[in-house]
C-alpha cells in the first residue's frame, strides 16, 4: 500500500544528511563537551558550531541560543523561568487562547504559584488581534506569551505588531516559533522579540532537541539545576547528537527555505482548493492566506475526525484532528472552540500538514478518496436531515 | 488501539439507515460531545423484526451501533432488553477505556427505540 504522510506538524522525518552529520557524534566523537582533553574540544566545536547555525537561521546571536530538550522545555522556561526570576517588576503575564498546551500548562502553573494570566482570545479566523492585546496590558504585565504560527489552524500571528506594544509597555515578549520555525523566514531583530522557542524535530532535525532564543540583557533564570552548561542557562551534559543535528537542519532549512515556501503554498492551495470544491458542507479553519506553508485545515458538517482518520489510515494517509476522541479528552480543540466553532462542526476538523517530500500525486491521491469518505460517514450520520 | 472486530463493523458496518414504518425510535447522545446514535425497530409478533442505524461519532461509536443492531435483530424483545453497553463492548472484544463511557451508548439507543415502542403501543 502505498504511504501518504500528510502530519508534518506534528513530526518529520530526520534528513539523511543531517543523520550523516549526527552519527559520529554517538559512537566516535562521543566525549562531554565539558572535558579538558583535546579530543572533547572537537565536541565543544560542534556545539559551537550549531549554535551559529540556529543563530544564523534567526538572525539572533550565538551567545542568545540556549539549547533545550524541545521546544515543550523552551516555552516552560520562557515562561516560568521568566515570571519567577522578574516577578519583583510585577506578577501578572498575558498569552492568547490559541497556544499550545506546553504554553498554557506553563501559565497555569505560574497561577498556582502566585501568578495572575489573562488569556486574550482570537478573532474567527485565529489571530490576535493587536487592540485585544493592547487592553490586556496592565501596570503589573511581566510578559506576553503568543504563538508564531498556529499548529491546528496554521494562522501565523502578527508577532511585529504585538511585540512593538509589548516594547511600549515595557513588557518583555515571548514567541512560540516551533511551528514556523524552518517553514517560513524568521528574524528575531525585525520581530522585536526578547525569546523564541524552536524545536528540531518539526523542521527534519532529531527529536529531543530544540532551543531558547534569549535576547541580550533578557533576565532569566534556570529551569534546570546542577552543572554550568548553557552560560548557566540549562544544566545537563549537552545532547551533543541532537545539537548537531538541529544545527545542520536550520543549515539545511536555511538554504532551501524560499523554494520551500513558495512549492508548499502552491500545493497546500491545491489541496484545500480540492477539498472545498469537491465535498460540500466544509469550511477552511484559519486565516485563508497568512499561514503555515502547506499546512491545510478543515472542518466537514456531519461528521467525526476520528472516522475519517481511520479511514483514511487505511489507505495509508496519515493525518490528524482536533476532534475529542483524538484530544484524549471529551472537548474538542481549543484552538477551534477559540476561533468561534461550535463544538459539533469542531468535531469534524482534519488536519493535513505537507512537507518537502510531499508531492503533487500525494495531494491528488488525497483529493481522490477523501470525497467518497466524507459521503460515507455522512450517509451514515443521523445530522444529515 | 481497537480490537479487530471494531475495526471490522467500523469498516463495515451492519444495518445502517433509516426505516419506513419504523415502530419504535431512540436517539442518545448530543453533538457537543462528540457522538450521537439514533436507531428505529420494526417490531413484530413480539420481536425486532428489523432495525437500522445511523451515528455520528467515532469508530468506537459507529462499531458499538453496528455491533447492537446486529445482536437483537430477530430477537425478542425480552432479550433485546437485555443488552447492556457492556455487552456490546464486550462483543466487540472491548474498547479502549477513554471510548468505554463516551462512546458507548449504543444499548442506551436501543433501549430507548424499545421504551418507544411500548409507549406507543400501550
Amino acid at each position: 500500500m502505498k504511504l501518504v504522510y500528510m502530519d508534518h506538524s506534528a513530526t518529520t522525518p530526520v534528513d539523511q544528511e543531517v543523520f550523516n552529520t549526527i552519527k559520529p557524534y554517538y559512537t566516535d566523537v562521543f566525549y562531554n563537551p565539558s572535558s579538558a582533553y583535546s579530543p572533547a574540544q572537537k565536541v565543544r566545536k560542534a556545539v559551537e558550531k550549531a549554535r551559529e547555525q540556529v543563530a544564523l537561521l534567526i538572525n539572533a546571536l550565538p551567545e542568545e541560543i540556549i539549547f533545550t530538550s524541545g521546544g515543550t522545555e523552551a516555552d516552560n522556561q520562557a515562561i516560568i523561568s521568566y515570571a519567577i526570576t522578574n516577578m519583583e517588576k510585577g506578577r501578572h503575564i498575558i498569552t492568547s487562547a490559541i497556544e499550545h498546551h506546553a504554553v498554557l500548562d506553563s501559565c497555569k502553573y505560574l497561577i498556582n504559584n502566585g501568578f495572575e494570566c489573562t488569556v486574550i482570545p482570537v478573532n474567527s479566523l485565529g489571530v490576535v488581534e493587536p487592540e485585544t492585546l493592547e487592553k490586556a496590558i496592565r501596570p503589573d504585565t511581566i510578559l506576553i506569551s503568543i504563538m508564531h504560527g498556529n499548529n491546528e489552524i496554521g494562522s501565523i500571528q502578527p508577532i511585529k505588531e504585538l511585540a512593538e506594544i509589548a516594547r511600549e509597555n515595557q513588557i518583555a515578549f515571548h514567541t512560540d516559533a516551533v511551528q514556523t520555525m524552518g517553514k517560513i523566514p524568521l528574524d528575531v531583530k525585525a520581530l522585536g522579540i526578547n525569546m523564541l522557542s524552536g524545536s528540531s524535530h518539526k523542521f527534519y532535525g532529531p527529536k529531543g532537541t530544540g532551543f531558547l532564543y534569549l535576547k541580550k540583557g533578557t533576565r532569566i533564570g534556570r529551569l534546570l539545576h546542577g552543572g554550568s552548561q548553557e552560560r548557566k542557562h540549562r544544566a545537563g551534559t549537552e545532547n551533543v547528537p541532537g545539537i548537531v543535528g538541529l544545527g545542520k537542519a536550520c543549515e539545511l532549512a536555511g538554504e532551501r527555505l524560499p523554494e520551500q515556501v513558495e512549492r508548499l503554498t502552491k500545493l497546500g492551495k491545491r489541496l484545500t482548493d480540492g477539498i472545498l470544491t469537491t465535498i460540500p458542507n466544509t469550511r477552511l479553519t484559519g486565516h485563508p492566506v497568512d499561514r503555515i506553508p502547506g499546512s491545510v485545515s478543515v472542518c466537514f458538517e456531519f461528521v467525526e475526525g476520528e472516522s475519517i482518520l481511520l479511514m483514511l489510515d487505511q489507505l495509508g494517509i496519515m493525518a490528524s484532528s482536533g476532534s475529542a476522541c483524538t484530544s484524549g479528552s471529551l472537548d474538542p480543540s481549543h484552538v477551534l472552540l477559540a476561533i468561534g466553532l461550535p463544538a459539533e462542526i469542531a468535531h469534524g476538523s482534519l488536519r493535513l500538514t505537507l512537507g518537502k517530500d510531499s508531492t503533487v500525486e500525494d495531494v491528488d491521491y488525497v483529493l481522490q478518496v477523501l470525497p467518497p469518505i466524507i459521503e460515507r460517514l455522512r450517509q451514515m450520520s443521523p445530522l444529515v436531515r | 488501539m481497537y480490537s479487530e472486530k471494531v475495526m471490522e463493523h467500523f469498516m463495515h458496518p451492519r444495518n445502517v439507515g433509516q426505516l419506513e414504518n419504523a415502530s419504535g425510535v431512540g436517539e442518545v447522545g448530543n453533538p457537543t460531545c462528540g457522538d450521537i446514535m439514533h436507531i428505529e425497530i420494526i417490531v413484530a409478533d413480539n420481536k425486532i423484526e428489523d432495525i437500522k442505524f445511523k451515528t455520528f461519532g467515532c469508530a468506537a461509536a459507529i462499531a458499538t451501533s453496528s455491533m447492537v443492531t446486529e445482536m437483537v435483530k430477530g430477537k425478542s424483545l425480552e432479550e433485546a432488553q437485555k443488552i447492556t453497553n457492556r455487552a456490546v463492548a464486550e462483543a466487540l472484544d472491548g474498547l479502549p477505556p477513554i471510548k468505554m463511557h463516551c462512546s458507548n451508548l449504543a444499548a442506551d439507543a436501543l433501549q430507548s427505540a424499545i421504551k418507544d415502542y411500548l409507549g406507543k403501543s400501550s
